[in-house]
């Protein structure tokens, strides 16, 4: 599996977060059929579990990754990402 | 450890203070008739299509502290609101499916009170200005909730009309969604992403989805006000509620209590222990285990015991039986429930019931895996089934901790021959 020997970062204390729009990465898990491009591309916020389907961080996308979050979301092959509008810095509501 | 003789002896006393006539009636004679209802709990509002009336109601649903009695315990004075803040004509839909095979509350309700459901649906319709009011009923009950729909309609009761569709049998039939998408489509399986149910749910319509216990709750409410409701139960959790006690007691069945009453009233209620208390499972087969000698003498509230009360499940487990054997069990039938829609659902579930079958055999069980899995399952569906089984997993490997580490061994200590947790048999799609 690439990219995953970052490890998975839960909380982001010390990134910078754009607060004009801040998103959270979401995932439609009827639609998500495990193909793990979010994972390749996104190792920062994206792991996959034994099953391959991505465990995603419930942080809010820091501003250095939100480029790269669209273009993940983007190019999922089965368009079950996108990115939510947040105002809370870390609510669990899912 | 509780013997049973320590119960029986205060049984009588502790059961006659716990016992609470709300919703229920007095049971035996069959389903309370339309006069007999209206004797009882007396007529509904006449002005029930004021705007004033119905701001009114929300408020004192909202006073009232009124939680969903589903499993969820969701505001239901919240979700009137988000269905009201809609510019179409919602739905309103009342949920007997009860699909947890241990729980009997909702069908005892039907069986015993339809009108009192069917008047807090048709309040509920009256509040939100639904069109249509759709029962989805267990089996057991659509003959009881047929007449009663009968009845009501001959005598001109409701300004909406009730239609009524039995329900799906399977364990995720109940959520909201899936409720929705059963009388919609036919497919008894939740939906994913938003929208929410009270956005967009029956024919596209907003629609409050509430369970029938809940129902029966606001039509009291509405009648007797909020001061009323509260006061019975707890400040943070007011009124009474529904359990279905099982296990080991005198007499498994129904009961109403007073949210807040001592665990071990509850008991009482059920004639008393009829076998040494190894623990208790609270909420139901998404709810958590608690060990029985710190919990018996707890308020039975979620505040009160730190975990969720679900659908108002108690399950007295006797001391000769396996922990790990019946959550094994339980955990393989939870896995043959998922609607197998969502990947970490669909393949988690059955790993993690593997590696509980494998301990509980006795075989050599991937335990630090299990962990994982159960750590990583959760929140990781369009439902909370994950989320659920994975609790209740979690806390039966805490409680029964000290079986764990014999079967780990290859041993099994449990005595009990019978199973303690029913599971439906036959088909269960």
């Amino acid at each position: 599996m690439y990219g995953l020997r970052g490890g998975l970062r839960t909380s982001t204390p010390n990134w910078e977060v754009s607060m004009s729009n801040p998103v959270r990465l979401r995932v439609d898990r009827i639609a998500c059929d495990g193909r793990g491009l979010c994972a390749e591309l996104l190792p920062e916020l994206v792991k996959l579990d034994d099953w391959g389907y991505p465990i995603i961080a419930e942080c809010i996308v820091p501003a250095s990754l939100e480029e790269l979050a669209r273009d993940t979301v983007d190019i999922c092959p089965k368009l079950a990402l996108w990115l939510e509008k947040t105002n809370a810095e870390m609510t669990i509501d899912r | 450890m509780v013997s049973g003789r320590l119960l029986s002896d205060s049984a009588k006393s502790c059961a006659e203070a716990a016992d609470v006539r709300r919703i229920l009636t007095d049971g035996g004679a069959g389903p309370e008739g339309l006069a007999a209802h209206l004797e009882r709990h007396g007529a509904l509002a006449s002005n029930r299509l004021s705007s004033a009336w119905r701001v009114a109601m929300v408020r004192e649903t909202e006073r009232a502290g009124l939680l969903g009695r589903g499993g969820a315990a969701f505001p239901t004075g919240e979700k009137m609101r988000a269905v009201l803040s809609e510019t179409r004509q919602p739905v309103v839909i009342g949920n007997a499916t009860e699909g947890e095979p241990a729980s009997m509350k909702d069908r005892v309700l039907l069986a015993q009170a339809p009108h009192l459901v069917l008047d807090g649906a048709t309040i509920a319709a009256d509040i939100v200005m639904a069109c249509e009011v759709i029962m989805v009923v267990h089996r057991d009950v659509r003959p009881m909730v047929d007449y009663a729909v009968d009845e009501r309609l001959q005598m001109g009761v409701d300004r909406v009309p009730i239609r009524v569709v039995t329900a799906s049998e399977r364990f995720v039939a109940g959520e909201a969604s899936a409720a929705v998408n059963w009388v919609d489509r036919g497919r008894p399986v939740p939906l994913g992403k938003p929208p929410r149910m009270s956005e967009r749910g029956v024919g596209g319509r907003p629609t409050l989805v509430q369970n029938v216990e809940t129902l029966a709750h606001l039509a009291l409410l509405c009648r007797h006000g909020s001061q009323w409701y509260r006061q019975i139960g707890t400040p943070e959790e007011p009124g009474s509620m529904l359990v279905t006690l099982i296990g080991s007691v005198a007499r498994p069945g129904v009961h109403e209590v007073a949210i807040g009453t001592p665990v071990s009233d509850i008991l009482a209620l059920g004639g008393g222990l009829s076998a040494p208390l190894q623990a208790l499972l609270v909420g139901g087969y998404f709810g958590s285990w608690l060990p029985s000698d710190t919990t018996i003498a707890l308020p039975f509230s979620a505040l009160g015991l730190g975990v969720g009360l679900g659908a108002g499940l108690i399950v007295a487990f006797p001391a000769g039986a396996c922990g790990v054997t019946e959550t094994a069990r339980l955990a393989r039938y939870l896995a043959s429930q998922s609607a197998g829609q969502c990947g970490p659902c669909k393949f988690g579930l059955p790993a993690i019931a593997q590696e509980l079958e494998a301990l509980a055999e006795g075989r050599p069980a991937r335990m630090a895996d299990l962990d994982r899995w159960l750590a990583e399952i959760d929140g990781r569906g369009a439902c909370s089934h994950p989320d659920g089984v994975a609790r209740q997993i979690l806390t039966a490997l805490e409680v029964f901790h000290d079986e764990v580490v014999q079967h780990e061994e290859g041993w099994c200590t449990a005595s009990g021959e019978d199973f303690v947790l029913p599971l439906p048999t036959g088909k269960s799609r």
